[in-house]
């Protein structure tokens, strides 16, 4: 017992029980629907998950730091149109050329969310809803109302969705799932081994206490915000390779469901607590959900968003009453063993003097 | 607290002179503008938003949100317009709507008051089913054909020049005014939003008045839907899409602080007059709707920012001041 509590943090509990709430999921919609086990299956999930799941890494590093950003599904309509039109006009730009404008375009915007609420100290529910409007705005006021097509691209970036990075057997890892997949895993290791990620959940915690311990916290909270910008262009660049067509209204939402992917996957939404790889686990359950009700012909599709609505509640609930009781536990276990080992050593310290 | 009294009236002078200068603007540049019924018209065209922001000022001095009341709007609005196609009379499926958002704000109040969520996530996961609810009932159709009297009621005057739904809001208003202002329960709505520690301590009962809120904002919401339902004459899944965000803005830029407890309903009068004429210059202006939402977003940005810029530079000469005094007495 003593042994499981070392190795397992409530946490990472909490991410065993997604991976199996998917898998049981993943078995259930299979009696369901038939060849439902299928590689195309996860084809299909793992394509449509990329954009989510990078949106949600970045959605996942504000909100750690007890904030909000729901501009991001702004960011990824506004970069997937303005690189959709440059590449429409310029068939020849470079594909990494494309990619980095993306990402630069997504940082600008990401920054100005970022000044706003650590210099301008306006609460980031008001500036990011704000900039939400805004940046769509902009959007439609650069598109004078046409849309993007996807004769108008240029082939490699047609090619891309298709595109094999590598299969295990009959699955297939396509290309954009590879580039979510390093996003992830990159994200991953800078929360949890580097220094800046490390202070991102002092900061979450308790932000007073992170400034007295001299935190550089504003800038902080601004590079969070940068990078969710920088994600959600990234993102917009993978949209406009998985959709081709691109409208004024693209990206709309998705906002909600990275915010909805961090919460499910166990990011609390009052900071210091999640990573990156739960905001992971959480948009992968909320798409087989969304992916399976269309094909599941017992209920209609058009509950997807009431389940959805109902998903993010009672994963924020069983946070707040089970997670809470169970960090309480652990804590209360190291406290004992470490008070425990403290008198021994004192004991010992008194026989020698 | 004089200090702070001092600073809100120069808000609301911010906010008059801002208002006179789009009034001033609208006369000069369109003829028959400052006629009864183009105010009357002006209110109409956003008078579901204005009257949910009433009750939005009492949750946001609470210091919570309710993120959900636009899609509460469209969840009720559906719930009528779905009884009335499967043959409910009309008079029966508007009361089953408005129980439709008495039971989501009872809702969203459980999560809220009894567990004891933050309203954020609780009214944003409501922001998303609700509006899911409302896709369930009509999927992707729209249902219109509703009986003469109730379009007639969204669309007709009822008493002299005034429509049905402006006079719900002035009465409601007045109500709001005085429970606010001048009632216990305004107080206890202030007190909370200050500081919820203390509120609790002094006897006051912080979770009665949180559910009573959030149970009266999605009751209000409902109505509004309904009456947005009776305006248009039919009703749609995405009905009301979005207003979430400019009913917000309508509070917020009223002077209302985000961190609860401060602000006042003179204010969030103030600032609806300011917008529906904001609205109307711009399209005066030929700026289109999407350009609008754009400017209220930087509009909403802007009143928080501008009161912390401006108190952040007023700490810095006071420093400064303090620092020159004590060198000269030094």
């Amino acid at each position: 017992m003593n042994e499981l509590r070392r190795r397992f943090q409530p946490e990472q509990i909490r991410e065993l029980v997604l991976i199996g709430l998917i898998l049981a999921l993943a078995l259930f919609f299979s009696t369901q629907i038939e060849n439902y086990l299928h590689p195309r299956t996860f084809t299909r999930i793992s394509t449509s998950v990329a954009v989510v799941a990078i949106v949600a890494v970045g959605q996942t590093l504000v909100i750690l730091t007890r904030n909000i950003d729901l501009s991001v599904g702004s960011i990824v309509g506004f970069t997937a149109y303005a690189t959709g039109t440059m590449l429409a006009a310029n068939n020849d730009l470079p594909p990494l050329a494309v990619v980095l404008m993306a990402v630069g375009m997504g940082a600008a915007m990401g920054a100005l969310n970022g000044v706003l609420v650590a210099y301008g100290r306006v609460p980031a529910i008001i500036v990011t809803l704000g900039t939400l409007a805004i940046y769509r705005t902009l959007l439609v006021e650069f598109s004078g109302a046409k849309s993007v097509l996807t004769s108008e691209l240029p082939r490699w970036l047609v090619n891309l969705p298709p595109l094999n990075a590598f299969s295990i057997g009959a699955v297939e890892i396509r290309l954009l799932f590879l580039i979510a997949l390093i996003v992830v895993i990159a994200f991953q290791i800078l929360v949890t081994y580097m220094t800046w990620g490390r202070r991102l959940y002092a900061i979450g915690s308790n932000p007073e206490a992170a400034r007295v311990a001299g935190f550089p916290a504003q800038r902080m909270v601004f590079t969070a915000f940068l990078l969710s910008g920088a994600l959600a262009g990234l993102a917009g660049f993978v949209f406009l390779a998985r959709f081709g067509n691109i409208t004024v209204v693209a990206g709309q939402g998705i906002e909600l469901k990275s915010v909805a992917a961090a919460v499910v996957g166990g990011v609390n939404i009052n900071g210091g607590i999640g990573s990156p790889f739960g905001a992971f686990l959480g948009a992968l359950l909320i798409d087989i959900i969304d992916n399976s009700l269309i094909r599941w012909l017992a209920i209609s599709e058009f509950w997807r968003n009431a389940l959805l609505g109902l998903m993010i509640l009672l994963a924020v609930a069983t946070d707040t009453v089970v997670m809470n009781r169970l960090r309480k536990a652990w804590v209360r276990h190291e406290l004992q063993t470490s008070s425990a080992s403290l008198s021994v050593e004192q004991g010992g310290a008194r026989h020698a003097t | 607290m004089r200090h702070r009294a001092a600073f809100l009236q120069r808000w609301e002078g911010l906010l008059l002179v801002l208002l006179a200068v789009t009034v001033v603007y609208n006369a000069l540049n369109a003829p028959g503008y400052m006629t009864l019924g183009n105010w009357i018209n002006l209110f109409q065209l956003s008078i579901e938003k204005i009257i949910v922001a009433l009750i939005m000022t009492f949750i946001i001095i609470n210091a919570e949100i309710d993120l959900s009341v636009a899609s509460v709007m469209g969840f009720s609005a559906c719930t009528a317009g779905f009884l009335y196609a499967n043959g409910t009379p009309m008079e029966w499926a508007v009361a089953v709507a408005l129980l439709a958002g008495v039971a989501a704000g009872l809702f969203n109040s459980f999560w809220i008051g009894v567990v004891g969520l933050p309203s954020l996530v609780v009214t944003l996961s409501g922001l998303i089913g609700y509006r899911g609810l409302a896709y369930v009932l009509v999927e992707d159709r729209s249902i219109g054909g509703f009986p003469q009297w109730f379009n007639r009621l969204g669309q007709q005057p009822l008493i002299g020049p005034f429509p049905l739904a402006l006079i719900i809001f002035f009465v409601l208003l007045v109500f709001a005014i005085i429970i606010l202002q001048y009632s216990g329960f305004g107080r206890y709505v202030y007190v909370i939003g200050n500081n919820k520690e203390v509120a609790r301590y002094s006897g006051v009962h912080v979770r009665r008045t949180k559910m009573i809120l959030f149970v009266t904002s999605s009751t209000i919401a409902a109505l509004a839907g309904i009456l947005y339902a009776a305006r248009l004459g039919a009703v749609r899944g995405d009905m009301a899409t979005g207003f979430e965000l400019d009913i917000i803005t309508m509070v917020l830029l009223g002077g209302v602080s985000i961190y609860g407890g401060s602000g006042t309903m003179w204010g969030v009068l103030l600032s609806v007059l300011i917008i529906l004429n904001l609205r109307n210059g711009m399209g005066l202006a030929n700026l289109s709707g999407h350009v609008q939402t754009g400017v209220i977003g930087a509009l909403l940005i802007l009143s928080v920012l501008a009161p912390n810029v401006a108190g952040q530079v007023r700490s810095f000469w006071n420093r400064r001041r303090a620092q020159r005094m004590e060198t000269g007495n030094a």
